[in-house]
């Protein structure tokens, strides 16, 4: 034990985006509550889909037109954005909790870097999960539907776009996680933040007067976002991409803003 | 080498490290020493650009460290142990930290295998011991081969061969021209580890020298005198360089004079002494006398002020 026998390292060695990016798909990859966080996504969105669905067979609408059967079999995504959000949010405050933080700041002292790793290797997992689950969800949801021939096809006007539309908005709400969690720099907080910020607007503009509502309803996060995910039109909500696009605006300030934090204050 | 200029950093009110000077040379291991909260671990953030100087300045390697490309190149470092998520395993953390700058694989075994982790590397670091995360933290910091190593409290939590295990490493990397800067709040430590120190108190710089030459400044021999007549002895002893106090029973404390003065004296006046012992201050009394002197002289200037 007296001896260390470190052979000196004669390889290249220098930063680059990309690496920091392989560096943090590393750490996502290696932390088992990932893998369960991720499994729950999946499992709420599949799973509560179909229960759902199932749930809507048993009591079929009066009036089949206005019937959306996307936004039906999709319905486990308006949960399974809390599961997706709040491990956004883990892969940065984590580091916070544990002082890990310091290391991988000394590691890469622009700082900047790594929470564009982290964006990146993060986003890109999520798509990866959330298109099979939302194709799975879907499917799935059609074929019981189908009993009551009340399915759709994905051929149909607006499906696809629908579809894998709410994978991208799980993506997106991920992102706003990693956003609120790198500004906050802690779970709790960021925990409230988030759902806060997709759930307490709504109820305020629910206290205001009809005519004041109506119009600002469609700029809230969780109606903007969501319209991406539906087939038939909310009229009171943006278009579906204009919708989405906002509500990706919404994200990118938040990640903004915490890039704005972490090169400004003390780690 | 580490270059500090003026480096300040101010908490709301507090001034945690105030205007320290002073620079870490290569190819030896400095101590950096101060009692707990004397700002240590605050200076080595600054020095790796985690905390933000409020005035002042420190280059690590002749640029500020942000400006290095290859920074685990340059510096490698040891904040606090066990600064890992403990949901991941060692070698995946040091595999994270390695794939920032496209260092290999390879690499990463080797630095466990050297700090002696490979045991446990691939287990969840979640129940590493505190010597079992200074290990890791030591690899941590080895990773890159840097030409600058920066240890805080590395010996904290660490058996006795751990500790000597530390020793060896740090001679041996100060062996090969690397600057080595190693922090402690025990003198103790310092003395058998550094060849260099530098020591600071509430923020102040205290002390910038060799080992040697901090214990000879340091310290003050005092003699130990018991006799039948303590009070005929200190009025015979009393001269302007000589401070004599009264212990217990019939014990005096001498400072200025030697046993033999003190011995001639007591012959002369016809005094007996029962004991008659020459006393080195220790390391730790050199330490704490001169820290606790920073501490009185920072009481004394915000009093003077307010």
């Amino acid at each position: 034990m007296t001896n260390v026998i470190l052979p000196p390292y004669r390889g290249e060695q220098h930063l680059s985006q990309v690496r920091v990016i392989r560096s943090e798909w590393t750490k996502l990859r290696s932390l088992p509550s990932t893998i369960w966080c991720l499994l729950t996504t999946v499992v709420l969105v599949v799973g509560v889909g179909l229960a759902y669905t199932t749930l809507r067979v048993a009591r079929p609408p009066a009036d089949p037109t206005t019937f959306d059967a996307v936004s039906v079999s999709l319905a486990g995504v308006q949960l399974a954005q809390f599961a997706i959000g709040v491990l956004g949010m883990l892969f940065i405050t984590g580091e916070y909790t544990t002082a890990s933080i310091r290391v991988s700041l000394a590691a890469v002292p622009g700082r900047l870097p790594m929470l564009w790793g982290k964006a990146v290797a993060f986003g890109l997992t999520t798509v990866v999960v959330s298109v099979p689950a939302v194709l799975a969800s879907f499917v799935a949801g059609q074929s019981i539907l189908s009993a009551k021939d009340l399915d759709i096809g994905l051929g149909e006007p607006g499906v696809v776009r629908a579809v894998l539309g709410s994978a991208l908005f799980l993506t997106a709400v991920g992102l706003l996680g990693l956003g609120l969690g790198a500004l906050l720099r802690n779970t709790a907080g960021g925990i409230s933040a988030l759902f806060g910020l997709l759930f307490a607007p709504q109820l305020v503009l629910g206290l205001l007067p009809e005519s004041v509502s109506d119009a600002a309803y469609r700029y809230l996060p969780t109606p903007a976002g969501a319209a991406v995910s539906s087939v038939h039109q909310d009229p009171l909500a943006l278009g579906p991409w204009a919708g989405f696009a906002l509500f990706c605006l919404y994200t990118a300030i938040v990640l903004g803003l915490a890039a704005w934090q972490l090169r400004r204050r003390d780690a | 080498m580490i270059e500090a200029r003026e480096l300040t950093k101010r908490y709301g009110d507090k001034l945690a490290v105030d205007g320290l000077t002073f620079t870490v040379s290569p190819a030896t291991v400095t101590g950096f020493l101060g009692p707990n909260g004397a700002g240590k671990s605050t200076t080595m953030r600054m020095i790796l650009g985690l905390d933000a100087p409020t005035s002042g300045s420190v280059l690590v390697n002749g640029k500020p460290y942000r400006a290095h490309t290859a920074p685990l190149r340059e510096v490698g470092a040891l904040l606090e142990a066990r600064s890992i998520h403990p949901g991941r395993s060692a070698y995946n953390h040091l595999l994270a930290l390695a794939r920032t700058s496209g260092i290999h694989r390879s690499r990463v075994d080797e630095v466990i295998e050297a700090v002696g982790l490979s045991g446990v590397a691939r287990r969840r670091a979640g129940k590493f011991s505190l010597g079992m995360g200074q290990r890791l933290g030591i690899a941590t910091a080895l990773l890159g081969d840097p030409r600058t190593v920066i240890l805080d409290e590395p010996l904290n939590g660490l058996d006795t061969d751990g500790i000597r295990w530390v020793r060896a490493l740090l001679q041996s990397l100060a062996a090969e021209g690397r600057t080595v800067f190693v922090s402690s709040h025990l003198m103790s430590e310092m003395a058998l580890t550094a060849q260099h120190l530098i020591v600071i108190g509430k923020g102040r710089l205290i002390a910038d020298t060799g080992v040697a030459e901090f214990v000879r400044a340091g310290s003050r021999s005092v003699v130990r005198v018991r006799t039948t007549h303590p009070d005929a002895l200190a009025a015979r002893l009393s001269g302007p360089d000589v401070e004599v106090s009264f212990d217990r029973d019939e014990t005096l404390t001498v400072s200025g004079l030697t046993t033999d003065q003190i011995g001639m004296a007591a012959g002369a006046a016809g005094i007996t002494l029962l004991e008659l012992t020459a006393q080195q201050a220790s390391l730790e009394e050199v330490f704490i006398n001169l820290t606790r002197d920073a501490a009185e002289y920072r009481a004394n200037t915000v009093g003077a002020t307010s």
